[in-house]
């Protein structure tokens, strides 16, 4: 008996203590799709916490967990940190949608951050990243790199971030190469080593020389690197692991100034509902070492293409783009809006096969 | 559409490695569940199997080395499962499932400073006549070593289970153990053994993952196979055979539906993708008809004292 009132106190005096630690820190929590180590996506969002901690020290307590399903577990998870006094939660994937949305609902004093979304809500911001801007890169150096004129491009799920990533690789391989081909498949999955390495092989035996994956392992590129002669491109994370070659370049996502922003503002009190749509000129998007195994020329033009899409000179939608089934799109010089980039959901002309619905 | 773009001798070499991996982990279970054991750590055991192949190899520098030691290190995780299920008695459903979660959780940690190393690869068979035959070569010759094992071990599991004392044995193990136990075997024994075998193959087919398949360490790489190898060992009506058909069928239908949706095919990709699952069942289902039931004793345990 003595031994239990003891342990309640000792309880008592614990929660009390981390209660008036709560006060003064500002706890942040992080949902991932994938483990921290996934060397892609999950691993710079993971970064992007690190650079919290290193920010705010004492004064922000942070919290994750990883390779959370997208589905009902996502909204356990959110719940769970919101319950143990999450301030402000950041989810870091697609599918984490609606549940944001739910969880939101019941904590309205809790900040939520969804990535890649679109809805937003009274306490919940959105924030992405305009990958298609490095696509537009990649593309360029892919047409280029192809001899064989086969890319093959691994899909994850088809939603609009995807799709405007294929479209924006296709409009400039095509730009540089008019032969060239795109073969796409969808892994439907973020995160399957097994699998992702399964597609790009299937995608190598049928010819395609350059990989472009919207995955977020590694496996790809030492599916490639084992193939020999076959160019790929890190995704969401530098991989330069696997530079000079397959790996040829990058598109490297930087949440760092992102999240500490986000978390100065909910300690400073100025956290209002936003939507945050940032590129290659916020430095949100970066573009990863070009390797020498591109030729010089076309490295020029790379980096040139990508100063123009940083200073807003050029657009990676810039007309005149017809969609897959023939209709215009864009006129000559018009560029696309971001409403209709949020929500793409077609091919440009001159790709092949459908998107599945 | 372009069927043409597929090359129906890559596309059997290659399902036949995407098999592998599910086909070891299968066979261990069936092993396992044939001496009345459910062990749902299957996931837990490869993973692990998966980093202490590629951190052996790695250090090492020899593919054998490493798969060596990746079936010891399933079987010396699958000691854990043994302790809970045969010595403390606790319940074999709850004792898997934890042994899958800390599985996972162990291969993180133990895999944190081998994220983007690149293994030595492992050398594949070359038979200067045989390997180098137009279609038959990269199909059958063509391969590393521990395919065949697979192969071989369906074999051995098979004959063993069918025509030896030791197979016998076994099953009376897992359709009565109060029955084996009276006719004087230890039902025990005999079951850790299963275990630890069943810890070995899994571990095999994760490395097999990490060494071959991908191959590259990344954290939760086997990514539900563990699972799939469970599943397939029902629906194989634990017969090994069945087991080696299943995870044909399972690699080959995924490595297809990859093939097709890149050649363009126009079938939704929905389909596709669920296709392995979906053909897998049927194909074993219309060949479990046979009514080849569960061991009788699957899940319970045994203590001498009943």
């Amino acid at each position: 008996m003595k031994l239990t009132s003891l342990f309640a106190s000792a309880a008592v005096a614990l929660g009390l203590v981390a209660g008036a630690a709560a006060a003064d820190t500002t706890k942040v929590g992080f949902v991932y799709v994938g483990p921290v180590g996934d060397g892609g996506w999950t691993y710079e969002h993971n970064k992007g916490r690190l650079a919290v901690e290193e920010a705010f020290g004492d004064k922000v307590e942070t919290v994750y967990v990883e390779s959370v399903p997208e589905g009902p577990d996502a909204e356990r998870v959110m719940t769970q940190m919101a319950l143990e006094g999450a301030d402000l939660i950041f989810t870091t994937s697609f599918g984490y949608m609606d549940p944001t949305i739910n969880v939101a609902k019941k904590f309205p004093n809790v900040k939520f951050e969804h990535a890649t979304g679109y809805k937003q809500a009274e306490n919940v911001s959105v924030y992405s990243a305009r990958f298609y801007e490095g696509r537009a890169v990649q593309g360029h150096i892919a047409g280029n790199m192809t001899k064989s004129n086969i890319i093959g491009y691994i899909g994850s799920y088809p939603i609009p971030e995807v799709i405007r990533g294929i479209n924006s690789a296709f409009i400039h391989a095509r730009k540089v190469n008019p032969d060239v081909q795109f073969k796409i498949v969808w892994a439907y999955t973020w995160f399957d080593p097994a699998k992702e390495a399964d597609a790009a092989k299937v995608l190598i035996e049928q010819g395609a020389d350059v990989i472009l994956q919207h995955t977020d392992s590694t496996a790809p590129q030492a599916a490639a690197q084992a193939a020999g002669n076959v160019v790929t491109f890190g995704q969401a994370s530098d991989m330069s692991e696997y530079a000079p070659f397959p790996r040829v370049s990058s598109i490297i996502d930087d949440w760092a100034p992102y999240y500490i922003a986000r978390t100065k503002a909910v300690m400073d009190g100025t956290w209002t509902s936003v939507s945050t749509w940032d590129g290659i000129g916020a430095g949100m998007v970066g573009i990863g070492e070009i390797s020498d195994a591109v030729p010089a020329d076309v490295k020029a033009e790379a980096l040139a293409l990508k100063d123009k899409l940083a200073s807003g000179e050029y657009h990676a939608f810039t007309g005149p783009l017809k969609k897959q089934d023939g209709s215009d799109w864009l006129a000559a010089g018009e560029t696309a809006d971001d409403g209709t980039l949020a929500g793409m959901n077609f091919y440009v002309e001159g790709l092949e096969g459908d998107i599945p619905q | 559409m372009d069927l043409s773009a597929i090359n129906p001798v890559l596309l059997i070499a290659s399902l036949m490695v995407a098999a592998t991996p599910l086909l070891l982990a299968a066979l261990g279970e069936l092993v396992v569940e044939k001496a009345g054991v459910l062990n749902l750590g299957v996931e837990g055991m490869m993973i692990v199997g998966a980093i202490t192949g590629f951190a052996i190899t790695v250090e090492s520098g020899s593919p054998f080395l490493g798969f060596v030691a990746s079936a010891i290190g399933g079987a010396l995780l699958s000691l854990l499962f043994v302790v809970l299920t045969q010595f403390a008695q606790a319940n074999q459903v709850a004792s898997g499932l934890a042994l899958t979660l800390f599985g996972l959780g162990l291969s993180a940690l133990m895999g944190q400073s081998y994220v983007g190393v690149k293994p030595p690869s492992t050398p594949k068979l070359d038979i200067p006549v045989l390997s180098d035959l137009p279609v038959v070569g990269p199909i059958l010759f063509g391969h590393d070593m521990v395919l065949y094992f697979g192969i071989a071990l369906t074999a051995a599991v098979w004959a063993l289970l069918k025509y030896s004392r030791v197979g016998l044995i076994l099953r009376a193990v897992g359709e009565n153990h109060d029955a084996a136990h009276a006719l004087g075997y230890k039902v025990v024994r005999i079951r850790i053994l299963a275990i630890l075998f069943g810890g070995a193959c899994a571990g095999l087919g994760g490395a097999y993952i990490s060494l071959v398949r991908v191959p590259q360490w990344t954290e939760g790489m086997t990514a539900g196979v563990g699972w799939i190898a469970l599943a397939l060992v029902v629906f194989a009506s634990w017969k090994p055979w069945r087991a080696l058909l299943g995870a044909y069928l399972f690699g080959g239908v995924t490595v297809v539906q990859l093939n097709l949706q890149a050649a363009g095919v126009a079938i939704p990709v929905e389909y596709l993708a669920m296709s392995p699952y979906l053909i897998t069942i049927i194909v074993l289902v219309i060949l479990s008809a046979d009514k080849s039931g569960a061991p009788a004793a699957l899940g319970r345990n045994f203590h001498a004292s009943r």
